[in-house]
């Protein structure tokens, strides 16, 4: 299934002996090197996904044949209605549609706390990567902080800032950034010497160096960074939310927990990833604007 | 245009003697081609002189004042490698520079300073034969056209001093060729005193007013590091009457290279 090219190819010989020899020899590639073509590729990636789904598909069937009422795996039309509702039909109490305002209320946070860690990456990974000083003042103290747990941070969080959006959004802050400042930090110490070099015999200076070799050297990294951080800050944001809220897409989930409503949870499991997937993508094509360098491959 | 003197020059890593005792005076304009063996410490030297690094011992004067331990405009340098500015195309890689001189807090010129600035990058351009990859980013130019790109990029910052370190190592011989002659015109035209390393005798003589060979002089069989490399031949070139074959015989066996009749035939074309 992984050799798909080679194996087109000795079915067609196959089919058609009159053929003219084949200009590629005919050999058993190594693993390594035995190319997926495109429409093979999309077959590949599409079957975990297919799989998750049919196993889904026939449990859930199983357990309503037995219990019309079971609530653990709904069908996807339950699911669908109970996502549907959430989505148009304002709330009774406040007036509000659901989904979309659970849905305003994390992305605030969620982008409030990691543009937070951003800037601070930018800012201090900068400074510590391509100031000596501030290397030896900050580097050991930011090397520490990046091993302490921040969940465990949280308790302190809503202590001292309180249970309102300020704390959610530090302990996204606080989860990222350490370990997005370590990483521009390395980053830019490992700016090739010479570039460095020549970039002073034009005359560049501390400042000018930064923004014109530094900044656009590492906007890819910077970038990759984000894509990465995103994963704990999702996690961050709904152990916020799942703790002390009123809404948001963590909050949402663990309330409607204690009703057993799988039919919500499931789609708002579905809907935060496509989230996920959506600002990946939008990162990873801003990547590919911003330094059109640094992706050759896309040139055209 | 810049004189440099050298007067007992040491350099180590730890315990690790890489230059001793090095002193030579380039007189401005001069063209010194360094060669060498293998990890002797030339683009050590080089990277002193660039301000790079500091040495261990010994004085540095560049025009009339000790050397500055870091880099400056007054020196520019090409290495084989990492030359250029990946992010930027050809034509941005030669604006940088005027960006950089300004000094400005936005690392750019703008205006009439940025017309003219792009105006003589372009002249540039064209004086290089890059002319056609003004808007190409390195990682598609060839490795010629990047040293070349690399060498333009250097002279518009018109430095006193140009150091090369292998500019052209990584280039086949036909390029090279076309790499001298490019070279030697700028050289002719502006004037800077040039260090040049390389491994290849031939350019070495070709190109240089002066060939300096480093080599280790004491050796310590129990502890090969603890003596350091210094300027064991120094020869003088007369434009007119170039090294004979014997001179570039005798270097190369210093320097231990196989490749004789090559380097001897590049010396004579
Ligand atoms: N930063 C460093 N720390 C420790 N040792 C170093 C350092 N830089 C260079 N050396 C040592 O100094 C010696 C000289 O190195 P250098 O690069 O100057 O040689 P080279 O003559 O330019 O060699 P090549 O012709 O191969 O380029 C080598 O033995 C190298 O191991
Ligand atoms: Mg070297």
């Amino acid at each position: 299934m992984l050799a798909t090219g080679t194996g087109a190819v000795q079915a067609g010989a196959g089919a058609n002996t009159a053929s003219p020899p084949p200009s590629v020899a005919k050999t058993r590639l190594r693993l390594i090197n035995a190319t997926v073509s495109r429409g093979g590729a999309v077959l590949l990636g599409t079957m975990p996904f297919a799989a998750v789904a049919v196993a889904y598909l026939s449990a859930s069937a199983q357990r309503l044949a037995v219990n019309a009422n079971d609530k653990l795996l709904p069908a996807p039309a339950q699911m669908w209605s109970a996502f549907f509702d959430l989505a148009t039909v304002p709330d009774k109490r406040s007036g509000d549609l659901i989904l979309w305002a659970d849905t305003y209320a994390s992305l605030v946070r969620l982008f409030a706390g990691v543009g937070l860690a951003t800037l601070m990456a930018l800012l201090l990974g900068i400074a510590i990567g391509f100031i000596p000083r501030v290397r030896a003042f900050l580097l050991p103290f930011v090397t520490v902080v990046c091993v302490i747990p921040p969940l465990a941070l949280l308790p302190i969080l809503f202590i001292a800032l309180g249970l309102g959006e300020t704390a959610k959004i530090t302990l996204i802050a606080i989860g990222v950034a350490p370990v997005m400042v370590r990483d521009i930090a390395n980053r830019v110490m490992e700016l090739p010497p010479e570039l460095i070099a020549k970039a002073q015999t034009l005359g560049g200076n501390s400042w000018t160096m930064v923004l014109r070799l530094v900044l656009p050297q590492i906007m890819p990294r910077l970038i990759t960074c984000v894509r990465l951080a995103l994963g704990p800050a999702w996690l961050f944001l709904i152990a916020a939310e799942a703790i002390a809220s009123t809404e948001g897409l963590g909050y949402r989930i663990f309330l409607v927990r204690r009703y057993l409503s799988m039919d919500v949870i499931l789609p708002y499991v579905v809907w935060i990833t496509l989230l996920a997937v959506a600002t990946d993508w939008l990162l990873a094509r801003l990547s590919h604007t911003v330094s059109p360098w640094a992706h050759p491959e896309s040139d055209k | 245009m810049s004189r440099i003197v050298v007067r007992g020059l040491e350099k180590s890593y730890g315990d690790a003697r890489v230059l001793e005792r090095v002193s030579i005076t380039a007189e401005p304009g001069e063209f010194l081609s360094l060669v060498g063996a293998s990890g002797c410490g030339k683009s050590t030297f080089l990277r002193i002189l660039l301000g790079q690094e500091r040495q261990s011992g010994g004085v540095v004067v560049i025009g009339d004042r000790p050397i500055v331990p870091e880099p400056t405009p007054q020196r520019g340098i090409v290495f084989q490698r990492y030359s250029v500015f990946p992010h930027l195309t050809a034509l941005q890689n030669l604006l940088l520079v005027e960006d950089f001189r300004s000094g400005g807090p936005f690392g750019r010129v703008f205006g009439a300073r940025r017309r003219s600035a792009r105006q003589e990058a372009e002249t540039m351009l064209e004086r290089v034969g890059l002319g056609h990859a003004r808007d190409l980013y390195p990682a598609s130019l060839s490795g010629g056209m990047q040293q070349r790109l690399a060498i333009a990029q250097t002279l518009l910052g018109r430095p006193q001093i140009l150091l090369l370190d292998e500019p052209f190592g990584a280039l086949d011989p036909g390029i090279r060729v076309e790499m001298h002659e490019l070279l030697t015109e700028l050289w002719n035209e502006h004037g800077m005193t040039v260090v040049m390393v390389t491994h290849d005798i031939g350019e070495a003589f070709k190109l240089g007013t002066r060939v300096l060979v480093f080599d280790k002089v004491r050796h310590d069989p129990e502890f090969p590091s603890a003596y350091g490399a210094t300027i064991t031949y120094d020869l003088k070139l007369d434009r007119k009457s170039r090294a004979s074959a014997r001179d570039v015989a005798e270097v190369a066996a210093m320097v231990g290279t196989t490749r004789l009749d090559s380097a001897i035939a590049t010396t004579a074309s």
